[in-house]
Protein backbone atom coordinates (compact mmCIF):
# COMPACT_ATOMS: atom_id res chain seq x y z
CA UNK A 1 0.00 0.00 0.00
CA UNK A 2 2.47 2.58 0.35
CA UNK A 3 2.71 3.72 -2.73
CA UNK A 4 -1.29 4.02 -3.62
CA UNK A 5 -0.81 7.33 -1.76
CA UNK A 6 1.82 8.60 -4.17
CA UNK A 7 -0.02 7.59 -7.42
CA UNK A 8 -3.36 7.74 -6.87
CA UNK A 9 -3.10 11.76 -6.37
CA UNK A 10 -1.95 11.75 -10.09
CA UNK A 11 -5.25 10.67 -11.22
CA UNK A 12 -7.46 13.06 -9.84
CA UNK A 13 -5.01 15.95 -9.93
CA UNK A 14 -6.85 17.71 -12.61
CA UNK A 15 -9.77 18.40 -10.73
CA UNK A 16 -9.26 20.52 -8.65
CA UNK A 17 -6.42 23.09 -10.34
CA UNK A 18 -9.17 25.16 -12.09
CA UNK A 19 -11.40 26.89 -9.48
CA UNK A 20 -9.37 29.48 -7.65
CA UNK A 21 -10.97 31.94 -5.05
CA UNK A 22 -8.52 34.16 -3.72
CA UNK A 23 -9.01 36.42 -0.49
CA UNK A 24 -7.95 39.92 -0.85
CA UNK A 25 -4.54 39.87 1.05
CA UNK A 26 -2.17 41.93 3.48
CA UNK A 27 1.18 41.72 3.77
CA UNK A 28 0.66 40.06 6.98
CA UNK A 29 -0.95 37.59 5.79
CA UNK A 30 1.29 36.51 2.96
CA UNK A 31 4.17 36.71 5.65
CA UNK A 32 1.86 33.95 7.46
CA UNK A 33 1.92 31.73 3.76
CA UNK A 34 5.25 31.46 3.50
CA UNK A 35 5.51 30.83 7.13
CA UNK A 36 3.20 28.06 7.17
CA UNK A 37 4.35 26.04 3.75
CA UNK A 38 7.99 26.52 5.07
CA UNK A 39 7.99 23.54 6.67
CA UNK A 40 6.32 21.60 3.84
CA UNK A 41 8.62 23.14 0.94
CA UNK A 42 11.77 22.29 3.07
CA UNK A 43 10.72 18.54 4.03
CA UNK A 44 10.05 18.19 0.37
CA UNK A 45 12.94 19.58 -0.70
CA UNK A 46 15.19 17.54 1.59
CA UNK A 47 13.13 14.21 1.93
CA UNK A 48 11.61 14.39 -2.01
CA UNK A 49 13.22 16.95 -4.25
CA UNK A 50 16.60 16.66 -3.26
CA UNK A 51 16.69 13.07 -3.22
CA UNK A 52 15.29 12.43 -6.52
CA UNK A 53 17.63 14.69 -8.25
CA UNK A 54 20.51 12.97 -5.97
CA UNK A 55 19.63 9.44 -7.40
CA UNK A 56 20.15 11.22 -11.01
CA UNK A 57 23.47 12.43 -10.09
CA UNK A 58 24.69 9.11 -8.19
CA UNK A 59 23.86 7.19 -11.17
CA UNK A 60 26.65 8.69 -13.03
CA UNK A 61 28.89 8.21 -9.82
CA UNK A 62 30.82 4.99 -8.74
CA UNK A 63 30.22 5.81 -5.40
CA UNK A 64 30.15 3.50 -3.03
CA UNK A 65 29.12 3.68 0.89
CA UNK A 66 32.15 3.94 3.24
CA UNK A 67 34.20 4.11 0.09
CA UNK A 68 36.60 7.20 0.98
CA UNK A 69 36.01 9.38 -2.38
CA UNK A 70 34.30 8.83 -5.40
CA UNK A 71 34.51 10.11 -9.04
CA UNK A 72 32.05 11.01 -12.29
CA UNK A 73 32.21 8.24 -14.74
CA UNK A 74 30.00 9.73 -16.80
CA UNK A 75 27.77 6.68 -18.25
CA UNK A 76 29.84 3.81 -17.40
CA UNK A 77 27.35 2.52 -15.10
CA UNK A 78 24.12 2.23 -17.67
CA UNK A 79 26.90 0.62 -19.81
CA UNK A 80 27.55 -1.87 -17.16
CA UNK A 81 23.87 -2.10 -16.15
CA UNK A 82 22.82 -2.90 -19.88
CA UNK A 83 26.08 -5.55 -20.34
CA UNK A 84 24.73 -7.56 -17.26
CA UNK A 85 22.70 -10.60 -17.82
CA UNK A 86 20.93 -10.05 -14.35
CA UNK A 87 19.67 -6.42 -14.88
CA UNK A 88 17.98 -8.13 -18.40
CA UNK A 89 16.42 -11.01 -16.39
CA UNK A 90 15.14 -8.69 -13.77
CA UNK A 91 13.52 -6.34 -16.42
CA UNK A 92 12.36 -9.59 -18.44
CA UNK A 93 10.62 -10.58 -14.62
CA UNK A 94 9.25 -6.95 -13.71
CA UNK A 95 7.74 -6.96 -17.44
CA UNK A 96 6.37 -10.81 -17.34
CA UNK A 97 4.94 -10.21 -13.87
CA UNK A 98 3.30 -6.49 -14.93
CA UNK A 99 1.63 -8.30 -17.76
CA UNK A 100 0.37 -11.16 -15.91
CA UNK A 101 -0.97 -9.48 -12.55
CA UNK A 102 -1.87 -6.26 -14.08
CA UNK A 103 -4.94 -7.81 -16.28
CA UNK A 104 -5.50 -10.34 -13.54
CA UNK A 105 -6.33 -7.77 -11.13
CA UNK A 106 -8.15 -5.55 -13.48
CA UNK A 107 -10.36 -8.14 -14.78
CA UNK A 108 -11.04 -10.13 -11.82
CA UNK A 109 -11.42 -6.58 -9.65
CA UNK A 110 -14.18 -5.62 -12.57
CA UNK A 111 -15.74 -8.67 -12.51
CA UNK A 112 -16.44 -8.98 -8.81
CA UNK A 113 -17.95 -5.38 -8.61
CA UNK A 114 -20.32 -6.07 -11.34
CA UNK A 115 -21.01 -9.35 -9.75
CA UNK A 116 -21.46 -7.71 -6.41
CA UNK A 117 -23.36 -4.62 -8.28
CA UNK A 118 -25.86 -6.71 -10.06
CA UNK A 119 -28.01 -7.92 -6.43
CA UNK A 120 -28.52 -6.23 -3.39
CA UNK A 121 -28.12 -8.89 -1.16
CA UNK A 122 -25.49 -9.21 1.02
CA UNK A 123 -23.00 -6.80 -1.09
CA UNK A 124 -20.92 -5.57 1.92
CA UNK A 125 -20.17 -8.79 3.19
CA UNK A 126 -18.93 -9.86 -0.41
CA UNK A 127 -16.90 -6.22 -0.28
CA UNK A 128 -15.98 -6.82 2.88
CA UNK A 129 -14.40 -10.26 2.27
CA UNK A 130 -12.71 -9.30 -1.18
CA UNK A 131 -11.38 -6.64 0.37
CA UNK A 132 -9.43 -7.97 3.31
CA UNK A 133 -6.15 -9.34 1.71
CA UNK A 134 -5.80 -5.63 0.92
CA UNK A 135 -5.49 -4.87 4.86
CA UNK A 136 -3.77 -7.48 5.77
CA UNK A 137 -0.09 -6.88 5.77
CA UNK A 138 1.53 -8.62 2.91
CA UNK A 139 4.94 -9.92 4.72
CA UNK A 140 2.61 -11.90 6.74
CA UNK A 141 0.54 -13.53 4.20
CA UNK A 142 3.26 -14.39 2.22
CA UNK A 143 4.67 -16.13 4.78
CA UNK A 144 1.28 -17.91 4.94
CA UNK A 145 1.36 -18.53 1.13
CA UNK A 146 4.78 -20.07 1.25
CA UNK A 147 3.25 -22.74 3.81
CA UNK A 148 -0.04 -22.98 1.11
CA UNK A 149 2.58 -23.56 -1.66
CA UNK A 150 4.46 -26.10 0.42
CA UNK A 151 5.52 -29.17 -1.98
CA UNK A 152 4.90 -31.38 0.76
CA UNK A 153 2.39 -30.84 3.39
CA UNK A 154 0.77 -27.46 1.57
CA UNK A 155 -2.80 -26.93 0.77
CA UNK A 156 -2.34 -26.29 -2.83
CA UNK A 157 -0.60 -29.45 -3.64
CA UNK A 158 -2.99 -31.25 -0.87
CA UNK A 159 -6.13 -30.36 -3.10
CA UNK A 160 -4.31 -31.18 -6.70
CA UNK A 161 -3.19 -34.20 -5.22
CA UNK A 162 -6.65 -35.28 -4.17
CA UNK A 163 -7.85 -34.34 -7.58
CA UNK A 164 -5.48 -36.48 -9.30
CA UNK A 165 -3.26 -34.18 -10.84
CA UNK A 166 0.49 -33.54 -10.38
CA UNK A 167 2.28 -31.39 -7.74
CA UNK A 168 4.47 -28.86 -7.80
CA UNK A 169 7.37 -27.55 -5.84
CA UNK A 170 5.98 -23.81 -7.14
CA UNK A 171 8.49 -21.19 -4.86
CA UNK A 172 11.60 -23.68 -5.29
CA UNK A 173 10.80 -24.87 -9.43
CA UNK A 174 12.26 -22.05 -11.64
CA UNK A 175 9.72 -22.79 -14.10
CA UNK A 176 6.62 -21.66 -11.92
CA UNK A 177 8.35 -20.14 -9.08
CA UNK A 178 7.31 -16.21 -11.10
CA UNK A 179 3.95 -17.48 -11.78
CA UNK A 180 3.49 -18.49 -7.32
CA UNK A 181 4.43 -14.43 -7.10
CA UNK A 182 1.95 -13.59 -9.60
CA UNK A 183 -0.85 -15.32 -7.86
CA UNK A 184 0.32 -14.19 -4.80
CA UNK A 185 0.52 -10.23 -6.23
CA UNK A 186 -3.29 -10.98 -8.14
CA UNK A 187 -4.72 -11.84 -5.18
CA UNK A 188 -3.78 -8.96 -2.84
CA UNK A 189 -4.98 -6.51 -5.70
CA UNK A 190 -8.09 -7.55 -6.53
CA UNK A 191 -10.00 -6.22 -3.46
CA UNK A 192 -8.03 -2.92 -4.04
CA UNK A 193 -9.81 -2.47 -7.84
CA UNK A 194 -13.10 -4.15 -6.73
CA UNK A 195 -13.39 -1.09 -4.86
CA UNK A 196 -12.35 1.60 -7.20
CA UNK A 197 -14.95 -0.20 -9.26
CA UNK A 198 -17.80 -0.03 -6.81
CA UNK A 199 -17.40 3.37 -6.65
CA UNK A 200 -17.19 3.97 -10.72
CA UNK A 201 -20.64 1.71 -11.04
CA UNK A 202 -22.55 3.70 -8.15
CA UNK A 203 -21.89 7.12 -9.81
CA UNK A 204 -23.26 5.91 -13.39
CA UNK A 205 -26.50 7.60 -13.51
CA UNK A 206 -29.29 5.09 -13.43
CA UNK A 207 -31.06 7.00 -16.52
CA UNK A 208 -28.78 6.09 -18.80
CA UNK A 209 -29.61 2.31 -18.47
CA UNK A 210 -33.10 3.08 -18.89
CA UNK A 211 -32.52 4.94 -21.66
CA UNK A 212 -30.41 2.11 -22.88
CA UNK A 213 -33.59 -0.38 -22.67
CA UNK A 214 -35.76 1.83 -24.45
CA UNK A 215 -33.55 1.51 -27.76
CA UNK A 216 -33.60 -1.82 -27.19
CA UNK A 217 -30.27 -2.94 -25.09
CA UNK A 218 -32.42 -5.52 -23.02
CA UNK A 219 -29.62 -7.92 -22.50
CA UNK A 220 -27.08 -7.77 -19.50
CA UNK A 221 -24.21 -8.07 -21.86
CA UNK A 222 -26.00 -4.83 -24.10
CA UNK A 223 -26.20 -2.47 -21.16
CA UNK A 224 -22.45 -3.88 -20.69
CA UNK A 225 -21.40 -2.94 -23.76
CA UNK A 226 -23.30 0.62 -24.62
CA UNK A 227 -22.93 2.01 -20.78
CA UNK A 228 -21.19 0.54 -18.00
CA UNK A 229 -18.28 -0.19 -19.90
CA UNK A 230 -17.30 3.37 -21.72
CA UNK A 231 -18.86 4.96 -18.51
CA UNK A 232 -16.20 3.72 -16.69
CA UNK A 233 -13.63 4.47 -19.08
CA UNK A 234 -11.37 6.61 -16.85
CA UNK A 235 -12.15 4.41 -13.72
CA UNK A 236 -10.20 1.59 -16.25
CA UNK A 237 -7.23 3.23 -16.92
CA UNK A 238 -6.85 4.86 -13.31
CA UNK A 239 -6.85 1.12 -12.03
CA UNK A 240 -4.83 -0.07 -15.18
CA UNK A 241 -1.64 2.83 -13.91
CA UNK A 242 -2.29 2.19 -10.56
CA UNK A 243 -2.08 -1.88 -10.76
CA UNK A 244 0.70 -1.35 -13.40
CA UNK A 245 2.92 1.13 -11.36
CA UNK A 246 2.17 -1.19 -8.51
CA UNK A 247 3.18 -4.59 -9.94
CA UNK A 248 6.38 -2.51 -11.35
CA UNK A 249 7.80 -2.13 -7.74
CA UNK A 250 6.85 -5.74 -6.66
CA UNK A 251 9.60 -6.50 -4.26
CA UNK A 252 7.74 -8.08 -0.81
CA UNK A 253 7.14 -11.11 -2.00
CA UNK A 254 10.41 -11.94 -3.76
CA UNK A 255 12.73 -10.48 -0.85
CA UNK A 256 10.98 -12.83 1.66
CA UNK A 257 9.91 -15.98 -0.43
CA UNK A 258 12.96 -16.27 -3.37
CA UNK A 259 15.45 -13.55 -2.83
CA UNK A 260 14.91 -13.32 -6.70
CA UNK A 261 16.03 -17.54 -6.66
CA UNK A 262 15.57 -20.36 -7.86
CA UNK A 263 18.76 -19.67 -10.49
CA UNK A 264 17.23 -15.75 -10.93
CA UNK A 265 13.55 -16.85 -12.33
CA UNK A 266 11.98 -13.83 -10.12
CA UNK A 267 14.80 -11.69 -9.95
CA UNK A 268 13.06 -8.61 -10.15
CA UNK A 269 14.36 -5.02 -10.66
CA UNK A 270 13.54 -2.95 -7.33
CA UNK A 271 15.12 -6.59 -5.50
CA UNK A 272 18.02 -6.30 -7.87
CA UNK A 273 18.08 -2.25 -6.74
CA UNK A 274 18.37 -3.21 -3.56
CA UNK A 275 20.38 -5.70 -3.39
CA UNK A 276 23.41 -3.99 -4.83
CA UNK A 277 22.14 -0.59 -3.71
CA UNK A 278 21.70 -2.24 0.02
CA UNK A 279 23.73 -5.00 -0.01
CA UNK A 280 26.75 -4.58 -1.92
CA UNK A 281 26.37 -1.14 -1.32
CA UNK A 282 26.87 -0.30 -4.74
CA UNK A 283 24.99 2.78 -4.67
CA UNK A 284 26.12 4.10 -7.95
CA UNK A 285 25.27 1.76 -9.79
CA UNK A 286 22.23 1.22 -7.91
CA UNK A 287 21.27 4.40 -8.52
CA UNK A 288 21.24 3.56 -12.28
CA UNK A 289 19.03 0.76 -11.77
CA UNK A 290 16.48 3.09 -9.83
CA UNK A 291 16.87 5.66 -12.55
CA UNK A 292 15.64 2.90 -15.47
CA UNK A 293 12.80 1.86 -12.61
CA UNK A 294 11.88 5.47 -12.32
CA UNK A 295 11.74 6.41 -16.67
CA UNK A 296 9.33 3.07 -16.13
CA UNK A 297 7.12 4.35 -14.21
CA UNK A 298 6.75 7.94 -15.05
CA UNK A 299 6.40 6.43 -18.85
CA UNK A 300 3.44 4.39 -17.50
CA UNK A 301 1.74 7.95 -15.83
CA UNK A 302 2.43 9.45 -19.57
CA UNK A 303 0.53 6.33 -21.13
CA UNK A 304 -2.25 7.46 -18.71
CA UNK A 305 -2.58 10.87 -19.02
CA UNK A 306 -2.29 10.87 -22.63
CA UNK A 307 -5.16 7.98 -22.67
CA UNK A 308 -7.20 10.29 -20.25
CA UNK A 309 -6.74 13.40 -22.83
CA UNK A 310 -7.86 11.54 -26.03
CA UNK A 311 -10.78 9.69 -24.26
CA UNK A 312 -10.05 6.46 -25.64
CA UNK A 313 -12.05 4.66 -23.38
CA UNK A 314 -15.48 6.88 -24.46
CA UNK A 315 -15.12 5.82 -27.99
CA UNK B 1 -27.00 -3.77 -14.33
CA UNK B 2 -30.08 -3.41 -12.28
CA UNK B 3 -33.10 -5.60 -12.96
CA UNK B 4 -36.39 -4.57 -12.60
CA UNK B 5 -37.81 -8.08 -12.38
CA UNK B 6 -34.48 -10.44 -11.32
CA UNK B 7 -35.10 -14.18 -11.61
CA UNK B 8 -34.26 -15.94 -8.95
CA UNK B 9 -31.49 -18.45 -11.19
CA UNK B 10 -29.65 -15.05 -12.25
CA UNK B 11 -29.35 -14.07 -7.98
CA UNK B 12 -28.00 -17.78 -7.05
CA UNK B 13 -25.75 -17.99 -9.99
CA UNK B 14 -24.73 -14.41 -8.60
CA UNK B 15 -24.29 -16.00 -4.94
CA UNK B 16 -22.50 -19.41 -6.44
CA UNK B 17 -20.16 -16.99 -8.05
CA UNK B 18 -18.92 -14.56 -5.48
CA UNK B 19 -19.17 -17.27 -2.89
CA UNK B 20 -16.67 -19.53 -5.20
CA UNK B 21 -14.48 -16.04 -4.99
CA UNK B 22 -14.70 -15.46 -1.52
CA UNK B 23 -13.51 -18.68 -0.54
CA UNK B 24 -10.14 -18.35 -3.08
CA UNK B 25 -9.80 -14.96 -1.15
CA UNK B 26 -10.14 -16.47 2.03
CA UNK B 27 -8.47 -19.68 1.68
CA UNK B 28 -5.04 -18.32 2.85
CA UNK B 29 -6.82 -16.74 6.01
CA UNK B 30 -8.56 -19.71 6.87
CA UNK B 31 -5.55 -21.97 6.35
CA UNK B 32 -3.18 -20.04 8.68
CA UNK B 33 -6.09 -19.95 11.73
CA UNK B 34 -6.25 -23.64 10.80
CA UNK B 35 -2.41 -24.32 10.92
CA UNK B 36 -1.91 -21.77 13.74
CA UNK B 37 -4.18 -24.40 15.87
CA UNK B 38 -2.23 -27.43 14.93
CA UNK B 39 -0.26 -29.04 17.13
CA UNK B 40 2.87 -29.93 15.08
CA UNK B 41 1.67 -33.43 14.18
CA UNK B 42 -1.09 -32.68 12.04
CA UNK B 43 0.94 -29.81 10.46
CA UNK B 44 3.50 -32.32 9.36
CA UNK B 45 0.97 -34.77 7.76
CA UNK B 46 0.11 -35.36 4.04
CA UNK B 47 -3.60 -36.15 4.94
CA UNK B 48 -5.51 -32.48 4.93
CA UNK B 49 -8.00 -31.13 7.02
CA UNK B 50 -8.95 -28.08 8.21
CA UNK B 51 -10.53 -28.36 12.01
CA UNK B 52 -7.40 -29.97 13.95
CA UNK B 53 -8.48 -33.26 15.74
CA UNK B 54 -6.30 -31.61 18.87
CA UNK B 55 -6.63 -27.89 19.35
CA UNK B 56 -3.42 -26.50 19.73
CA UNK B 57 -3.62 -22.57 19.20
CA UNK B 58 -2.42 -21.73 22.88
CA UNK B 59 0.68 -23.54 22.55
CA UNK B 60 1.46 -22.27 19.43
CA UNK B 61 0.52 -18.55 20.52
CA UNK B 62 2.61 -19.17 23.54
CA UNK B 63 5.47 -20.51 21.22
CA UNK B 64 5.81 -17.52 19.12
CA UNK B 65 5.54 -14.87 21.96
CA UNK B 66 8.10 -16.49 23.34
CA UNK B 67 10.80 -17.03 20.41
CA UNK B 68 9.69 -13.34 19.51
CA UNK B 69 9.02 -10.33 21.01
CA UNK B 70 6.23 -9.97 19.62
CA UNK B 71 4.36 -7.28 22.06
CA UNK B 72 7.35 -4.78 21.55
CA UNK B 73 7.26 -5.40 17.61
CA UNK B 74 3.78 -4.44 17.58
CA UNK B 75 4.25 -1.66 19.79
CA UNK B 76 7.16 -0.21 17.21
CA UNK B 77 4.79 -0.49 14.84
CA UNK B 78 2.28 1.69 16.49
CA UNK B 79 4.98 4.40 17.43
CA UNK B 80 5.85 4.64 13.89
CA UNK B 81 2.44 4.44 12.79
CA UNK B 82 1.24 7.23 14.79
CA UNK B 83 4.45 9.42 14.76
CA UNK B 84 4.04 9.99 10.90
CA UNK B 85 0.45 10.20 10.74
CA UNK B 86 1.40 12.86 13.32
CA UNK B 87 3.92 14.70 11.64
CA UNK B 88 2.45 14.07 8.44
CA UNK B 89 -0.64 16.35 9.50
CA UNK B 90 1.45 19.07 11.57
CA UNK B 91 3.09 19.41 7.94
CA UNK B 92 0.45 19.45 5.36
CA UNK B 93 -2.20 20.98 7.58
CA UNK B 94 -1.01 24.38 7.01
CA UNK B 95 0.64 24.05 3.58
CA UNK B 96 -2.45 22.57 2.23
CA UNK B 97 -4.37 25.42 4.03
CA UNK B 98 -2.04 28.49 2.36
CA UNK B 99 -2.62 26.23 -0.94
CA UNK B 100 -6.05 26.96 -0.92
CA UNK B 101 -6.80 29.92 0.71
CA UNK B 102 -3.95 32.36 0.89
CA UNK B 103 -2.01 33.99 -2.01
CA UNK B 104 1.45 34.58 -1.96
CA UNK B 105 4.03 34.90 -4.30
CA UNK B 106 4.84 31.47 -6.02
CA UNK B 107 1.98 29.74 -4.77
CA UNK B 108 1.59 27.87 -8.06
CA UNK B 109 5.03 26.59 -8.30
CA UNK B 110 4.67 25.40 -4.76
CA UNK B 111 1.59 23.43 -6.08
CA UNK B 112 3.45 22.31 -9.23
CA UNK B 113 6.32 20.85 -7.23
CA UNK B 114 3.85 19.01 -4.66
CA UNK B 115 1.53 17.66 -7.97
CA UNK B 116 5.09 16.36 -9.46
CA UNK B 117 5.92 14.61 -6.23
CA UNK B 118 2.99 12.58 -5.56
CA UNK B 119 4.48 10.85 -8.84
CA UNK B 120 7.63 10.08 -7.39
CA UNK B 121 7.27 6.09 -6.25
CA UNK B 122 9.35 5.62 -2.53
CA UNK B 123 11.70 3.66 -3.86
CA UNK B 124 13.13 6.22 -6.08
CA UNK B 125 14.47 8.35 -3.43
CA UNK B 126 15.44 5.59 -0.96
CA UNK B 127 19.24 5.47 -1.78
CA UNK B 128 19.89 9.21 -1.00
CA UNK B 129 18.15 9.42 1.78
CA UNK B 130 19.96 6.27 3.14
CA UNK B 131 22.56 7.93 2.58
CA UNK B 132 21.73 11.12 4.30
CA UNK B 133 20.95 9.21 7.08
CA UNK B 134 23.82 7.34 7.19
CA UNK B 135 25.73 10.89 7.42
CA UNK B 136 23.25 11.88 10.13
CA UNK B 137 24.07 8.89 12.41
CA UNK B 138 20.57 8.18 12.12
CA UNK B 139 20.52 4.67 10.59
CA UNK B 140 18.65 1.63 12.68
CA UNK B 141 16.50 4.12 14.99
CA UNK B 142 13.26 5.35 15.21
CA UNK B 143 13.61 8.60 13.21
CA UNK B 144 15.19 6.75 10.41
CA UNK B 145 11.60 4.88 10.41
CA UNK B 146 10.19 7.96 10.96
CA UNK B 147 11.46 10.99 9.20
CA UNK B 148 11.83 10.15 5.64
CA UNK B 149 7.68 9.74 5.57
CA UNK B 150 6.79 13.55 8.17
CA UNK B 151 6.15 14.89 4.48
CA UNK B 152 3.23 13.49 2.73
CA UNK B 153 2.92 15.44 -0.81
CA UNK B 154 -0.47 13.42 -1.49
CA UNK B 155 -1.74 14.39 2.32
CA UNK B 156 -0.84 18.28 1.33
CA UNK B 157 -3.02 17.60 -1.93
CA UNK B 158 -5.65 15.80 -0.27
CA UNK B 159 -6.22 18.19 2.37
CA UNK B 160 -5.53 21.25 -0.19
CA UNK B 161 -8.78 19.61 -2.44
CA UNK B 162 -10.52 19.55 0.74
CA UNK B 163 -10.09 22.78 2.36
CA UNK B 164 -10.97 24.21 -1.41
CA UNK B 165 -14.52 23.18 -0.26
CA UNK B 166 -14.97 25.36 2.74
CA UNK B 167 -16.56 28.45 2.23
CA UNK B 168 -14.54 31.85 2.52
CA UNK B 169 -16.72 33.23 5.09
CA UNK B 170 -16.21 30.55 7.69
CA UNK B 171 -12.32 32.13 7.41
CA UNK B 172 -13.40 35.66 7.24
CA UNK B 173 -15.54 34.77 9.98
CA UNK B 174 -12.46 33.51 12.21
CA UNK B 175 -10.20 36.75 11.03
CA UNK B 176 -13.20 39.08 12.72
CA UNK B 177 -12.41 37.27 15.66
CA UNK B 178 -9.23 38.00 15.81
CA UNK B 179 -7.84 34.41 15.53
CA UNK B 180 -4.33 34.31 13.64
CA UNK B 181 -3.73 32.45 10.06
CA UNK B 182 -1.98 29.77 12.13
CA UNK B 183 -5.06 29.11 14.47
CA UNK B 184 -7.13 29.34 11.41
CA UNK B 185 -5.21 26.35 10.56
CA UNK B 186 -6.12 24.23 13.85
CA UNK B 187 -9.14 25.64 15.03
CA UNK B 188 -10.92 26.01 11.94
CA UNK B 189 -9.79 23.75 9.31
CA UNK B 190 -9.23 21.13 11.65
CA UNK B 191 -12.51 20.56 12.78
CA UNK B 192 -14.07 20.96 9.49
CA UNK B 193 -11.66 18.76 7.74
CA UNK B 194 -12.27 15.29 10.05
CA UNK B 195 -14.07 13.23 7.94
CA UNK B 196 -10.71 13.89 5.25
CA UNK B 197 -8.31 13.55 7.88
CA UNK B 198 -10.01 10.38 8.60
CA UNK B 199 -9.59 8.89 5.28
CA UNK B 200 -6.12 9.90 5.07
CA UNK B 201 -4.80 8.75 8.48
CA UNK B 202 -6.31 5.34 7.80
CA UNK B 203 -4.14 5.37 4.46
CA UNK B 204 -1.60 6.74 5.66
CA UNK B 205 -1.61 3.96 8.74
CA UNK B 206 -2.36 1.03 6.74
CA UNK B 207 0.60 1.74 4.43
CA UNK B 208 3.28 2.23 7.15
CA UNK B 209 1.74 -0.88 9.48
CA UNK B 210 2.30 -3.40 6.09
CA UNK B 211 5.58 -1.51 4.78
CA UNK B 212 8.56 -3.68 4.38
CA UNK B 213 10.72 -2.20 2.04
CA UNK B 214 11.72 0.94 4.04
CA UNK B 215 12.52 -0.61 7.89
CA UNK B 216 14.21 -3.50 5.95
CA UNK B 217 16.72 -1.12 4.47
CA UNK B 218 17.24 1.14 8.01
CA UNK B 219 16.93 -1.49 10.57
CA UNK B 220 19.29 -3.38 12.37
CA UNK B 221 18.43 -3.63 15.75
CA UNK B 222 16.10 -6.57 16.56
CA UNK B 223 13.93 -4.29 19.61
CA UNK B 224 13.42 -1.78 16.64
CA UNK B 225 11.73 -4.02 14.37
CA UNK B 226 8.21 -3.29 13.02
CA UNK B 227 5.85 -6.06 12.58
CA UNK B 228 5.90 -6.94 8.98
CA UNK B 229 10.19 -7.15 9.45
CA UNK B 230 9.46 -9.13 12.74
CA UNK B 231 7.06 -11.73 10.28
CA UNK B 232 9.75 -12.23 7.93
CA UNK B 233 12.80 -12.67 10.96
CA UNK B 234 10.80 -15.36 12.56
CA UNK B 235 9.79 -16.87 9.27
CA UNK B 236 14.10 -16.68 8.37
CA UNK B 237 14.80 -18.35 11.84
CA UNK B 238 12.82 -21.06 11.72
CA UNK B 239 13.15 -22.60 8.39
CA UNK B 240 10.10 -24.33 7.69
CA UNK B 241 10.14 -26.16 11.00
CA UNK B 242 7.96 -24.87 13.26
CA UNK B 243 4.44 -23.66 11.29
CA UNK B 244 2.51 -23.65 13.95
CA UNK B 245 3.89 -20.98 15.64
CA UNK B 246 4.83 -18.88 12.77
CA UNK B 247 1.22 -19.41 11.75
CA UNK B 248 -0.02 -17.90 14.94
CA UNK B 249 2.73 -15.11 14.62
CA UNK B 250 1.40 -14.34 10.98
CA UNK B 251 -2.01 -13.83 12.98
CA UNK B 252 -1.13 -11.76 15.33
CA UNK B 253 0.76 -9.34 13.08
CA UNK B 254 -2.34 -8.78 10.70
CA UNK B 255 -5.28 -9.11 13.84
CA UNK B 256 -4.86 -5.01 15.04
CA UNK B 257 -5.44 -3.60 11.08
CA UNK B 258 -7.89 -6.46 10.10
CA UNK B 259 -10.05 -6.36 12.98
CA UNK B 260 -9.80 -2.43 13.27
CA UNK B 261 -10.94 -2.84 9.19
CA UNK B 262 -14.10 -5.42 10.54
CA UNK B 263 -15.26 -2.83 12.62
CA UNK B 264 -14.89 0.10 10.74
CA UNK B 265 -15.45 -1.40 6.92
CA UNK B 266 -17.07 1.18 5.65
CA UNK B 267 -15.01 3.59 6.91
CA UNK B 268 -11.56 2.11 5.71
CA UNK B 269 -13.06 1.63 2.10
CA UNK B 270 -14.60 5.35 1.68
CA UNK B 271 -11.04 5.97 3.08
CA UNK B 272 -9.51 4.22 0.08
CA UNK B 273 -12.27 5.21 -2.35
CA UNK B 274 -12.38 8.71 -1.55
CA UNK B 275 -8.48 9.37 -1.40
CA UNK B 276 -8.64 6.58 -5.50
CA UNK B 277 -11.66 8.79 -6.86
CA UNK B 278 -12.47 12.31 -6.23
Amino acid sequence: MSDGSMTIGAAIAPAGATRRTLPAHGSRRTYSAYALVTPAAALMLIMLLGPLAGVIALSFTDYQLGAPHFSWIGLANYRDLFADKVFWTALRNTLAYVVIVVPGAVIAGLAIALLIQSGTSLRSLYRTIYFLPVMATLIAMAVVWEFMLHPQFGLVNGMLRSAGLPAFAWLQDRSTALYALCAIGIWQAVGFNMVLFLAGLVSIPKQLYEAAEIDGASSGWARFRLVTWPMLGPVTTFVVVISGIRSFQVFDTVHVLTKGGPSKSTEVLIHTMYTEGFEFFRSGYAAAITVVFLVFVLLLTLIKSRLADRGVHYT
Amino acid sequence: MSNAHPIPFRAILRHVLLIAGAALMLAPFIWMISTASKPQTEIFSSELHLIPYRFALADNLREAFAKANLLRFLLNGVIVTISIFVLQVMVALPAAYALAKLRFLGREALFALVLFGILIPPQATAIPVFLMLHKAGLLDSYAALVLPFTISVFGIFLMRQFFKTVPDDLVDAARMDGISEFGIVWRVMLPAAIPAVTAFGIFSVVAHWNDYFWPLIVLNSEQLRTPPLAVAHFRNNEAGTSYGPLMAAAMVIIAPLVIAFLFAQRRFIEGITLTGIK
